[in-house]
């Protein structure tokens, strides 16, 4: 799928605990594909995706990195983040499981939609944990041109 | 750029002073300093009037009507905003507003206030009746769906399809004077008396209809003196329809209180709309009823044009609330309203995608890539100098092909150093057979 079409990759850094900033990324990933010129259904397939990715990273684990690619036809993100790691996968997949403490779901959050609804946004969906080493979340968009 | 769109919001060359002021302000980026004066970008521009506030040199105007404009037509009929009644100090009757106004040479008045009692009882309907998609976007305020058009396109069916109260006292004002006068539609007048330079230029350039029921738009400012001087007791007529929760539409959170939904959430302020537009677009807000968000501070009484400070007017409003009837228009009353007029949008709102860099994707991601790469070369100060708000926007100018990276003074100034040490060297290579 690789090919020799323009692509254009930004990598965000995303902190833990950092509410005040986080969501920025997200933010700024959409307005690049305003002007790319992406479909509007899709921004906000990759929007609510990154947005949910980025929140995870912050609330859940020690920090990480997201990342988006841009080709013309399909669009790549990944959600990489150094721990602690998800001990059941499949639970975590789950509508509605979440362990956010009060604190966290005060704030909005928690309601254990995330991962689903990333999920139901991509057109390709991966997860890899490894518990003490951490989460990679892989989606793809397809740009039907 | 598209010349054909009217918009109220100019710019008076003479005052201009191309300073940084309203470029940094300007919420969608739609103004640039070139050749020493403002330039506003006209396809972006929603007219919002944030830069009208903030240009210290008053450059920055409206453009509205003034009273010369009811000499066209044989019958004419006020419209005030509801936001009029709050500049006035010790108000505590509206009729007495509404009678001056017809001492400025209106035939009739026709309060927006109502109107948006009416508004609000046709929202509550389709609220309860769970038509369209939530959350559902309140669509009073067209600076605010202007930036929905330009910014969100993905949330243009949140936008709840109902006119605005503005064009539903024009619409109404017609047709009852049309009845009562058995008027020809064109020799009746209509103007809002306007808080706003962004309802102006939706008169102009209506969004949701072919064509507006308003003929044109005054500004507060310019009746203000002649109203104050004007109101006294003895000319007093009981003009007054609307009911407390029309009146105050003119603050922010007026509708939703007027809707009486529960889970609402009332927003002003332009940036701080834009914040909570960009959660609605991330699905983090799908538990809302109802979102008002309004492009100034404390809603209309903080618009453009108006005379008294926002946040008095605001104040003078929640009495006026509080000392008016508080009845909602059942559903009989706003079916026998809407009975023969059409309350709803006819026209679909289009999403307009300005910031496109080129229709072509692979072109508009080569060309990210590169104003990527002239941004990493900018000095990254965001100064304003070169006329674009920040180095970034220069860059994507530059990519555009509005600017030039010699419009960064920094670079510039490399440029020359480079060019003075150029010539040095040339100097020093001049054969040595001439005395230094
Ligand atoms: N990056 C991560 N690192 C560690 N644990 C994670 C990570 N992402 C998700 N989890 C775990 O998976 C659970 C489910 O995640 P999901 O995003 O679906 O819901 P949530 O974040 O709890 O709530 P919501 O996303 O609705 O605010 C989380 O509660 C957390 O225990
Ligand atoms: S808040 Fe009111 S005055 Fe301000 S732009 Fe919107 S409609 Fe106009
Ligand atoms: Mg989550």
């Amino acid at each position: 799928m690789k090919n020799n079409k323009p692509s254009i990759k930004q990598t965000f850094d995303i902190s833990a605990g950092n509410f005040s900033v986080a969501g920025s990324a997200s933010s700024r990933i959409k307005n690049m594909l305003k002007r790319i010129g992406i479909d509007d259904k899709i921004i906000r397939r990759v929007a609510v995706a990154t947005y949910e990715a980025e929140m995870n990273i912050a609330i859940h684990s020690h920090g990480g990195t997201l990342c988006i690619e841009i080709f013309p036809d399909v669009i790549i993100i990944v959600a990489k983040d150094k721990g602690p790691g998800i001990k059941n996968v499949a639970l975590a997949m789950e509508e509605g499981y979440s362990t956010a403490t009060d604190e966290i779901r005060a704030m909005g959050f928690g309601a254990g939609m995330g991962l689903p609804n990333m999920k139901k946004c991509s057109d390709e969906f991966d997860i890899q944990s490894t518990l003490g080493v951490g989460t990679r979340v892989e989606m793809k968009m397809y740009n039907k041109e | 750029m598209n010349n054909n769109y009217f918009h109220s919001v100019r710019l008076d060359k003479e005052k201009c002073k191309g300073c940084t002021n309203c470029i940094k302000r300007c919420p969608t980026e739609a103004i640039r300093v070139r050749d020493g004066k403002a330039k506003i970008m006209d396809e972006r521009c929603i007219d919002c009037g944030e830069c009208i506030r903030i240009c210290p040199y008053h450059a920055k105007k409206a453009v509205t009507d003034d009273l010369k404009a009811l000499d066209k037509y044989k019958y004419n009929i006020a419209l005030p905003a509801p936001t009029l009644y709050g500049q006035f100090k010790g108000l505590t009757d509206i009729n007495y507003v509404l009678s001056a106004l017809l001492s400025l040479g209106f035939d009739d008045v026709y309060e927006v206030a109502w109107a948006a009692d009416i508004v609000s009882a046709k929202i509550r309907s389709l609220i309860k009746d769970k038509k369209g998609k939530k959350p559902y976007i309140s669509s009073a305020c067209p600076a605010i769906v202007r930036l929905i058009q330009v910014r969100f396109p993905n949330l243009i069916d949140n936008i709840i399809d109902v006119q605005s109260p503005m064009e539903v006292a024009g619409l109404l004002a017609r047709k009852e004077a049309a009845g009562k006068y058995s008027l020809d539609d064109k020799d009746i007048g209509v103007f809002f008396i306007t808080p706003c330079a962004a309802k102006m230029t939706s008169i102009k350039n209506p969004v949701g209809m072919a064509k507006s029921y308003v003929n044109g738009a005054i500004a507060i400012p310019s009746v203000y003196g002649m109203l104050s001087s004007t109101m006294k007791k003895e000319n007093v007529k009981k003009l007054q329809r609307s009911t407390a929760y029309g009146i105050g539409w003119a603050n922010s959170g007026g509708e939703s209180n007027a809707l009486g939904v529960e889970n609402y959430l009332a927003v002003d302020g332009i940036q701080n709309v834009i914040k909570v537009l960009d959660e609605i677009e991330n699905n983090k807000l799908n538990d809302l009823d109802f979102f008002e968000g309004l492009a100034c501070t404390g809603g209309c009484v903080g618009g453009p044009l108006t005379v008294e400070n926002g946040f008095v007017a605001k104040n003078r409003i929640k009495r006026l609330v509080k000392n008016n009837e508080k009845v909602r228009l059942s559903q009989h009353q706003l079916d026998d309203v809407c009975k023969d007029i059409a309350i709803h949008y006819s026209e679909e709102i289009l999403p307009k995608s300005i910031m496109k860099l080129d229709d072509d994707v692979a072109k508009a991601i080569e060309k990210m890539n590169l104003i990527d790469k002239i941004y990493d070369d900018l000095p990254g100060l965001d100064c304003g100098s070169c006329g674009s708000p920040s180095c970034k926007t220069l860059a994507e100018d530059i990519v555009r092909g509005y600017a030039s990276e010699m419009d960064c003074i920094f670079k510039l100034r490399e440029k020359v150093k480079g060019l003075a040490q150029q010539m040095i060297e040339l100097y020093n290579k001049i054969p040595t057979g001439k005395e230094r």
